[in-house]
């Protein structure tokens, strides 16, 4: 169900936060709704939750039992779910609220136009590889005839035929199947680059030309059989890594599209209604209710609040906005109605600067060149010269006619031909892609893994990355249930980090609490009640009347830095009661800082929060390069420092004012629940709250590009075997074909053992004892951290 | 070797009537969800006329 599961949700905050979400996924699921005219519409959803095939099962039946329902299907490849239905019959809200009610969240998606053409394209592959099969098959059906006629009775005129049967499967097929190679190699060559797909076309073409040429002559060898195999195993790897490739970019989709907002827009005649965040448009006045995730970058029209900011800049601690303040999409509205005035991306300063910053990231970043491209470009003339050197060689020293020669010289095009090339870099993707999917670890970009598996810098992200972006009570300990049990009394009306942290804690103890009455929210101050007739009062210093000079010196004492988040509980008759928070670390952040240096990384932190707190995270986790307060700017110009060195940066953030970083980065890597213009610029995104994901992404990325240059080997160690019997002309049609066959089969069998390899027991987390005890986690480590460094 | 005139062309035309039967279910959409696919088969059936016979056109 969508209710948090954070204790002590005030009753109505909690009630409004499920009806603004309802009436927004409604409004934005009517943006992407395409009407089939007549009251009939339809609409994809992305489903959250779905794993089990009985959800199928219970979301279909419930939809399909409502009236005017036309059709209700839910795709388990893609955990989406497809709708159409009669607007005059069933009403959209009623569909939506049947599915919310089961327990699952919808996200509407566009049926755009990206989708379809990748569907597009996978299934035009789908159809050449069952045409090359079927050629494939029928045309090696007819060469092993030949074969065993040459050396038995089978007459000029019979071969003749099969011959020309053959001719007739295979050359439409080549024309038809071939085209994503043809097209791939026309578009690298007209770009003046080289990729694998240049010597496949020319092999292809070359061996399919020379055969029929032979048939004319009635020749003895043809390879019609050589270049339709080719094709079919190359269309079958080709597909396997557009399918894999596919599912993790709509898994990505899907979670974007959860994350989509939507605004409560006030018109200028007073009446307010819900809008997708997509549809508002700069210069209309936005109302944002407190808890509500704020949808648009805008200027604060109305109102004073506190504002949760730490998706944007990485401040754990939220900021107070006034009048004029700017207020950025992503953040979370805390305490009190605000009226926000949208403005452009181009009126913001800080946006401005990001977009600004990304753009130019983007450009400069170096156009990296792939791995089977650069293969390929060494490869493509050494092949072809050989070739050349073939065919001269026959026609003057050996004497041979042009015909014959041409021939010998197709024959060392296609044995060396790259089909176990071809397939060594997609056959083990499809298998590191398919293998980090199963674990919540989406591969957006193609190059990623290749890319990671080069780094040797990880530059972390502070706030929401190593730690959970979250304050937690430290002092719990020292304070007694009375207190806590008071204090979470007035902080169960309120949303602000400090506040719900001092509810969890109290619920972690086991402490029952009451919600106090009429509690009075001040932003930026804190909160009062009267409690049993006395005021009660839970915020900053100023807000408890304490005097600046006692509580410095004493804050200075107790801490060492003075820059704990901390709350004071006063009451009129006694001393106030301090409550000390911290940014906890997530559970495993050690761990992962320690493997990742076993595996020869080095770690830094680049942070946009202050120097204190920074350091504090860095020395508890025993990083020693670490860089507080950095602007978007400074984040990238450190990128930039450490490239400049040689250095292969893996940038790991979540905030807005990471993403220029994570677009300047060699590689980066962004947490599921980051800003959505993080999650685009990152290559890869991982599920979940462990940093765990991070050392299996980066072993499996280590173990592909080890399993590649193993594949790579290998067909260079055949080719160097085949080329001295192909260039003497001792290759017929039957050895290559068995050759080729091979070789591809071992690639492929090598890159399987991707899912055989195992982490290293070290290399796995020790089980983490009790995940979640808030009081414990900083103290805890930073002792620990003492100790062993 | 006359077996071979009518055994060759039967062999196509069943071999084509094969790629024929995979282009129509790829075009019905039996290859859209392949991991659903294979759970349906365990699911009870509709008592009323089915509503969702045809897979979306996506």
């Amino acid at each position: 169900m969508s209710v948090s599961l954070e204790c002590c949700p005030p009753v109505e905050l909690a009630a409004d936060a499920e009806r603004f979400e309802h009436e927004g996924l409604l409004a934005s699921a009517w943006s992407h709704a395409r009407s089939l005219g007549a009251e009939r519409y339809e609409l994809s959803l992305g489903v959250s939750n779905l794993h089990c095939p009985s959800c199928i099962d219970q979301i279909e039946r419930s939809l399909s039992g409502l009236e005017g329902v036309e059709q209700a299907r839910v795709n388990l490849s893609t955990r989406r779910l497809f709708v159409r239905w009669r607007q005059d019959v069933s009403d959209l809200d009623g569909i939506i609220a049947k599915v919310t009610a089961l327990g699952y969240r919808l996200a509407p998606l566009d049926s755009d136009s990206r989708t379809k053409a990748g569907n597009r394209e996978e299934r035009e592959l789908l159809r050449a590889v069952a045409l090359a099969g079927f050629a494939a098959a029928n045309v090696m059906l007819l060469s092993v005839s030949v074969w065993s006629g040459l050396v038995s009775d089978m007459g000029p005129a019979t071969r003749a035929l099969m011959h020309w049967v053959s001719a007739l499967i295979a050359l439409p097929t080549i024309v038809i199947a071939g085209r994503p190679f043809f097209r791939s190699a026309v578009a690298a060559l007209g770009g003046g680059r080289m990729n694998m797909d240049v010597p496949i076309s020319l092999a292809v073409t070359l061996a399919a030309g020379m055969s029929l040429s032979e048939t004319m002559r009635g020749g003895e060898h043809v390879y019609f059989d050589a270049a339709v195999t080719l094709l079919f195993f190359l269309l079958i790897g080709r597909y396997l890594d557009l399918r894999i490739r596919g599912k993790a970019r709509s898994a990505a989709e899907n979670l974007m599209a959860m994350r989509a907002a939507s605004a409560t827009v006030i018109d200028p005649d007073g009446s307010q209604r819900r809008l997708a965040a997509a549809q508002v448009e700069p210069g209309m006045l936005v109302a944002i209710a407190p808890g509500e995730r704020i949808p648009v970058d805008g200027r604060v029209e109305q109102g004073r609040s506190d504002i949760d900011t730490a998706l944007v800049t990485g401040e754990t601690l939220p900021r107070t906005v006034e009048e004029g303040g700017e207020v950025f999409a992503g953040t979370v509205n805390l305490n009190a109605a605000i009226r926000v005035r949208v403005t452009s991306t181009e009126d913001s300063t800080l946006l401005a600067e990001i977009v600004h910053l990304m753009e130019a990231a983007e450009q400069g970043r170096a156009r990296y060149q792939r791995l089977a491209d650069r293969v390929a470009r060494a490869y493509a003339p050494v092949v072809h010269i050989l070739a050349a050197v073939t065919f001269l060689g026959w026609l003057w020293a050996g004497s041979l006619d042009w015909q014959l020669a041409l021939l010998t010289a197709v024959a060392v095009l296609i044995i060396t031909c790259p089909c176990a090339l071809g397939l060594a870099v997609p056959a083990v993707q499809v298998a590191a892609v398919d293998r980090l999917l199963r674990q919540g670890i989406l591969v957006k970009s193609a190059d990623g893994l290749e890319r990671l598996a080069q780094a040797d810098v990880v530059v972390f992200d502070k706030t929401g990355t190593l730690t959970q972006g979250r304050p937690e009570l430290i002092n719990a300990t020292n304070l007694t249930a009375e207190d806590l049990r008071l204090a979470a009394g007035l902080a169960a009306a309120s949303k602000h980090p400090l506040a719900r942290a001092v509810c969890r804690t109290a619920e972690a103890r086991g402490i029952i609490t009451v919600p106090a009455d009429a509690v009075g929210e001040t932003p930026g101050m804190g909160l009062s009640a009267a409690v049993n007739g006395r005021e009660l009062r839970l915020g900053n210093r100023r807000w408890c009347g304490i005097a600046d000079q006692a509580e410095t010196t004493a804050a200075g004492a107790d801490t060492g830095s003075g820059l704990d988040m901390e709350l004071w509980l006063a009451e009129a008759d006694r001393a106030p009661v301090r409550f000390r928070f911290h940014d906890a670390l997530r559970p495993d952040a050690r761990q992962c800082v320690v493997q990742l240096r076993k595996r020869g990384l080095e770690v830094e932190l680049l942070s946009g929060d202050r120097p204190g707190p920074v350091r504090q995270v860095a020395e508890s986790l025993g990083i020693e390069t670490w860089h507080a307060e950095c602007r978007p700017d400074a984040k990238i110009a450190r990128l930039k420092t450490l490239a400049a060195r040689g250095k292969r940066v893996l940038m790991v953030g979540d905030g807005l004012n990471d993403a220029p970083a994570l677009s300047e980065a060699f590689v980066s890597i962004s947490p599921a629940d980051a800003s959505e213009i993080s999650q685009t610029a990152a290559d890869l995104i991982f599920q979940g709250d462990s940093l765990d994901a991070l050392i299996e992404a980066q072993v499996v990325a280590g173990a592909a590009r080890r399993l590649v240059l193993q594949n790579f080997s290998l067909t260079f160690l055949y080719n160097a075997i085949a080329v001295p019997f192909a260039m003497a002309g001792m290759v017929t049609p039957l050895v290559a074909a068995v050759a080729m066959s091979v070789s591809s089969i071992v690639v492929t069998l090598n890159s399987l053992r991707l899912y055989a390899i195992q982490r290293r027991p070290k290399d796995r987390p020790p089980p983490q004892p009790q995940p979640s005890r808030p009081d414990l986690s900083l103290l805890e480590l930073n002792r620990g951290g003492r100790a062993q460094s | 070797m006359t077996a071979l005139m009518y055994l060759m062309p039967a062999a196509l035309f069943l071999g084509l009537l094969g790629v024929a039967a995979f282009y129509w279910s790829l075009r019905s959409g039996q290859f859209d969800d392949l991991d659903g696919a294979a759970h349906r088969i365990l699911f009870d059936d509709e008592d009323e006329d089915e509503k969702k016979d045809r897979p979306p056109e996506e």
